[in-house]
C-alpha cells in the first residue's frame, strides 16, 4: 500500500531528483524566480492591511447593536454575525467578484470590481463577523460594577463608555484583534483564484512554467510562515504592553 | 431631625416573579445614620440600590431631598448628584490613577476645571489619610486603601447622602478598622449615611437607627440601645445571636 503510493508519486513527478535549483538565489535564473515569488509579498500585505482596517471599523458598527437592552436591536447583530460567519470564504469571493458587479449594473450603477478590491471587500466582510464578536465580548467583560460606579459619580451613558468602559475594553480587544489579522493574511491566498497577483498566485504561475511544485510551494509556505511569525511577535509585544498597563 | 433626607413609602420590587422588596417604609432624616442588617439575600443591597436608581422599584414612592425618583432621567440625574455610593467590591477604575479616579466625576459631570478638581481630590485623599497614593493605580493599593479611595471618590462629588453596601466585607480583617475609622469621622462631621454592614461595633458607635431586614421586609427598626439589648422579634433575636456570638 505504502509502496504503491510511493511508486505513484514518483511516477507523477517529472523527475525524481530534487530541483531546488529553480529557487537557488545564487544562480541568475533561480534569483529571478525568487524575486518573482517574493514580489507578491507587497500585495498580500496591502490587501490584508486594508481589509483589516475596514473590518475593525465595520466590526464595531456591528457590535454596538449587540450590546443593546432591546432584543429587536440585538437581533440585527445576531443575524449579521451568524449569516456572515456561515459563508465559506471562496463562495463569498466568487459572489463579490462575479456577482456583485451584476447587482450594481441592475441598479444602474457602473462600479467595476477588480481582483484587488474584490479580495479586500470579501476579506473585510468575512472577518467583520469575528471582529464584532471580539468587540462585544470585550465590552461585556468589563464588570457591571464599573458602569454602576460611573453612574454614581454622575457620568452619563456616553461619558461612561468613553472614559470608563472603552479604555478598559480596548486592552482586552486589541490582542485578539491583532490575532485576527493572521487569519486575514492566510485567507488572502484565496485572492489568487480571481487573478490577484499575490504570493500564492505567483507561486502557481511559476509552477506552471517550471514544473517544480514541491520546491516552489515549499518556499511559498515559508513566506507565509515568516509573515505570520512577524505578526505573532507583534501581538505578543502588544499583549505584554497592555498587560503591564493594566497592572499600572 | 427636622429635614428628611430619604423617604421610602410602600416600596415594592420584583425580580421577575421574585418579590424582593415588600412594602418598604423607611425615613432617614438629614444628618441621620442608619445601619441596615439582615441575613444574606434579605434585600439589603436592593434597598440601597433603589435609593440611587441602580435598581428601579415598581411600586411605592422614593424621595431623596424632596425629589421624587421617577423614570424621568432628569430626576435620576438630580438624585444621583446628591447621593454617593461605596460598593463592597470598591469598583475603582483600574486604568486611571487614584487622582484621576477622584477628578473624573467633578470634571466630566460637574464641569470643574482640572486644577480645582485636583485640589478637591487631594483634600479628600488627605481626609481618608492616603494623600501619598495619588499617583498610583488602584491595583497597587491594599484593599483597605482602595476602599478609602472609593470613599474619597464619592466625597469629591460633595453628596448630601452617602450609601455604603457592605464596605468592609471584601477586606482582610486587619484592614477593616482603617475603613471604619474613616466612616466614623464622616458620621461625626454630620454626613447622612445609610450603611449595610454586619460590623455591630461600628453600628453601636454611630447608628441613630438600626434596621433589620429579612426576606424582603423590614422586620424591626429602633435605636441601637433597645435594638441590641431587647430585640422585639424572634427573627431579629436569632440573627443577632448568630452574628454577635463570634
Ligand atoms: N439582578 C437580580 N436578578 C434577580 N434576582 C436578584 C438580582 N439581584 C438580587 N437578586 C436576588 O434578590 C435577593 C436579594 O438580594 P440582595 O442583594 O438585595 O440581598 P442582600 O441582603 O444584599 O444579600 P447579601 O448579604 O448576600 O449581600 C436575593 O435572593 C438575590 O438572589
Ligand atoms: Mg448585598
Amino acid at each position: 500500500m505504502l509502496l504503491g503510493s510511493l511508486l505513484l508519486l514518483s511516477g507523477c513527478s517529472s523527475s525524481t531528483a530534487w530541483g531546488w535549483y529553480v529557487i537557488n538565489p545564487w544562480t541568475p535564473a533561480g534569483w529571478t524566480n525568487v524575486k518573482f515569488l517574493i514580489g507578491g509579498m507587497g500585495s498580500t500585505i496591502l490587501i490584508s492591511i486594508i481589509a483589516a482596517a475596514i473590518s475593525i471599523v465595520l466590526g464595531l458598527i456591528v457590535a454596538l447593536p449587540g450590546l443593546s437592552n432591546r432584543w429587536g436591536i440585538r437581533l440585527i447583530n445576531r443575524i449579521y454575525v451568524e449569516f456572515i460567519r456561515s459563508i465559506p470564504l471562496l463562495p463569498m469571493l466568487f459572489w463579490v467578484f462575479y456577482g456583485l458587479p451584476i447587482v450594481f449594473r441592475s441598479m444602474g450603477l457602473n462600479i467595476p470590481i477588480d481582483p484587488f478590491w474584490g479580495a479586500i471587500i470579501t476579506l473585510a466582510i468575512s472577518d467583520s463577523a469575528f471582529t464584532a464578536e471580539i468587540y462585544r465580548a470585550g465590552i461585556q467583560s468589563i464588570a457591571r460594577g464599573q458602569t454602576e460606579a460611573a453612574q454614581t459619580i454622575g457620568l452619563n451613558y456616553a461619558q461612561t463608555m468613553r472614559y470608563v468602559i472603552l479604555p478598559q475594553a480596548v486592552r482586552r480587544i486589541l490582542p485578539p484583534l491583532a490575532n485576527q489579522f493572521i487569519y486575514i493574511v492566510k485567507m488572502s491566498a484565496f485572492a489568487s483564484v480571481i487573478g490577484m497577483q499575490e504570493l500564492t498566485r505567483r507561486a502557481n504561475e511559476l509552477v506552471v512554467t517550471e514544473y517544480r511544485p514541491l520546491e516552489i510551494y515549499t518556499l511559498l509556505i515559508l513566506e507565509y510562515l515568516v509573515l505570520v511569525l512577524v505578526i505573532s511577535a507583534g501581538v505578543r509585544w502588544l499583549e505584554r504592553r497592555m498587560g503591564s498597563d493594566e497592572r499600572g | 431631625m427636622a429635614e428628611t433626607a430619604i423617604e421610602m413609602i410602600g416600596v415594592n420590587k420584583w425580580f421577575g416573579d421574585f418579590h424582593v422588596l415588600k412594602d418598604i417604609d423607611l425615613t432617614v432624616g438629614a444628618g441621620e445614620r442608619v445601619v441596615v442588617c439582615g441575613p444574606s439575600g434579605s434585600g439589603k443591597s436592593t434597598v440601597v440600590r433603589c435609593i440611587n436608581r441602580l435598581e428601579a422599584h415598581q411600586q411605592g414612592t422614593i424621595r431623596v431631598d424632596g425629589i421624587e425618583l421617577t423614570d424621568d432621567p432628569g430626576s435620576v440625574a438630580a438624585i444621583r448628584s446628591e447621593v454617593g455610593m461605596v460598593f463592597q467590591q470598591f469598583n475603582l477604575f483600574p486604568h486611571l490613577t487614584v487622582l484621576q479616579n477622584l477628578t473624573l466625576g467633578p470634571m466630566k459631570a460637574r464641569g470643574l476645571p482640572r486644577s480645582e478638581a485636583e485640589d478637591r481630590a487631594r483634600m479628600y485623599l488627605e481626609r481618608v489619610k492616603i494623600p501619598e497614593q495619588a499617583e498610583k493605580r488602584p491595583g497597587q493599593l491594599s484593599g483597605g486603601q482602595q476602599q478609602r479611595v472609593a470613599i474619597a471618590r464619592s466625597l469629591c462629588m460633595e453628596p448630601k447622602v452617602m450609601l455604603f453596601d457592605e464596605p468592609t466585607s471584601a477586606l482582610d480583617p486587619e484592614m477593616i478598622s482603617e475603613v471604619l475609622d474613616v466612616m466614623v469621622e464622616l458620621a461625626e462631621e454630620g454626613m447622612t449615611m445609610v450603611v449595610v454592614t454586619h460590623e455591630m461595633g461600628f453600628a453601636r458607635k454611630v447608628a441613630d437607627q438600626m434596621v433589620f431586614m429579612d426576606a424582603g421586609e423590614i422586620v424591626e427598626t429602633g435605636a441601637p440601645a433597645e435594638f441590641f439589648e431587647a430585640p422585639k422579634s424572634a427573627r431579629c433575636r436569632t440573627f443577632l445571636g448568630q452574628i454577635l456570638s463570634h
